[in-house]
C-alpha cells in the first residue's frame, strides 16, 4: 500500500513538473489528465470514493475538455515562444524550491499530528458525505447554484463579440 | 471496507502532507515561469488540488466529514473560476491577438 502511494506521487510530482516545463500546450493538457488521475487514485487511496468519482468527472471530464477546446479554438497547438527572460526564470524556480523548504520547516513540528489521529475513515461514500452536505451544508450548497449561475453569465458577455 | 481502512493505516499523515507541499510550490513555480496565460491557468488548476489533497488527507486522518463536503465546495468554485478565466483569455486573444500575459501588464497599476 505504501508501494502504490510512493508510485502515484512520483507521477504526480514528474506530471506537475512537466506541466509547468514543456511548452506544447496540447502536451501541458495531457501531463495535467495525467496529474488528476494519479490525484483519483490517492483519492481512493484515502477512502474518498465519491470525491475521486467527483474529481475524475469534473477535473479530466470538463475542466480538462475546456482546456483543449480554447487551446484549439484559438489555434495554440503548436509550440509558441513566449519565454521570460533568464533571470526572471532561475529566480522563479529558486522561489519555488525556498517556498517549499519554508513550509517543509513550519509544518515540521506537527508531523507527531499521525501518532494522535490515526487513520480512520469510513464515511468516503456517496452515503456518508450526501447525509453531511444536504443537512449541515444545505445552505452553501444551494448559494452555489447562484454563483454558477453569475460564472455562467460572466462567461457569456466575456465571450460575446462587441459587449 | 473495514480491510480497506486497516491497510491505509500504514501510510502517515505527513506523507500527503509533504506531498501537498511539493505540488503547491510547483504550481507557484510554474505561475511564476510560464508567460502563456493558459499555463498560468492550468498552474493555479495544480495549486487548488494540492489543497484539496491535504484537506482531504486530514478528513480522512480526523474522521470529520465535513472537510470532504469543503473539498467538494472547492471544486465547485474551480469549475466556476475555470469557465470565466478561460473566457477571458478568449477575449484577450481577440482583442490582443496574443496569450501572452506581460500585454496585460497596465493592470499592476
Amino acid at each position: 500500500m505504501i508501494l502504490l502511494f510512493y508510485l502515484l506521487s512520483a507521477i504526480m510530482i514528474i506530471c506537475a513538473l512537466a506541466v509547468v516545463f514543456s511548452k506544447n500546450p496540447i502536451n501541458n493538457v495531457i501531463y495535467l489528465i495525467v496529474c488528476f488521475l494519479a490525484m483519483a487514485g490517492h483519492y481512493i487511496l484515502l477512502n474518498a470514493q465519491f470525491l475521486a468519482v467527483v474529481h475524475i468527472i469534473v477535473y479530466t471530464g470538463a475542466i480538462m475538455v475546456l482546456f483543449l477546446f480554447v487551446i484549439m479554438l484559438l489555434n495554440l497547438n503548436k509550440a509558441i515562444i513566449l519565454r521570460k527572460s533568464t533571470v526572471t526564470r532561475v529566480s522563479a524556480v529558486i522561489t519555488g524550491g525556498v517556498f517549499f523548504l519554508v513550509l517543509l520547516a513550519a509544518t515540521r513540528q506537527t508531523f507527531e499530528i499521525h501518532a494522535r489521529y490515526p487513520f480512520a475513515s469510513d464515511f468516503g461514500l456517496v452515503s456518508g458525505i450526501g447525509k453531511v452536505l444536504f443537512s449541515e451544508f444545505l445552505l452553501p450548497f444551494e448559494i452555489s447554484s447562484i454563483l454558477f449561475i453569475s460564472a455562467m453569465v460572466g462567461a457569456l458577455m466575456f465571450g460575446k463579440k462587441d459587449v | 471496507m473495514k480491510e480497506i481502512s486497516s491497510a491505509i493505516q500504514l501510510i502517515p499523515l505527513e506523507n500527503y502532507i509533504v506531498l501537498s507541499i511539493a505540488l503547491f510550490s510547483i504550481g507557484m513555480m510554474g505561475v511564476l515561469f510560464r508567460r502563456n496565460t493558459i499555463a498560468i491557468l492550468m498552474c493555479l488548476e495544480l495549486m487548488f488540488n494540492s489543497v484539496n489533497l491535504l484537506l482531504t488527507a486530514f478528513s480522512a486522518y480526523h474522521s470529520d466529514p465535513s472537510g470532504q463536503v469543503f473539498v467538494f465546495f472547492i471544486m465547485i468554485v474551480a469549475a466556476a473560476e475555470i469557465a470565466v478565466g478561460l473566457s477571458i483569455v478568449v477575449m484577450m486573444k481577440r482583442n490582443v491577438d496574443s496569450v501572452d500575459i506581460n500585454l496585460l501588464n497596465r493592470l499592476k497599476w
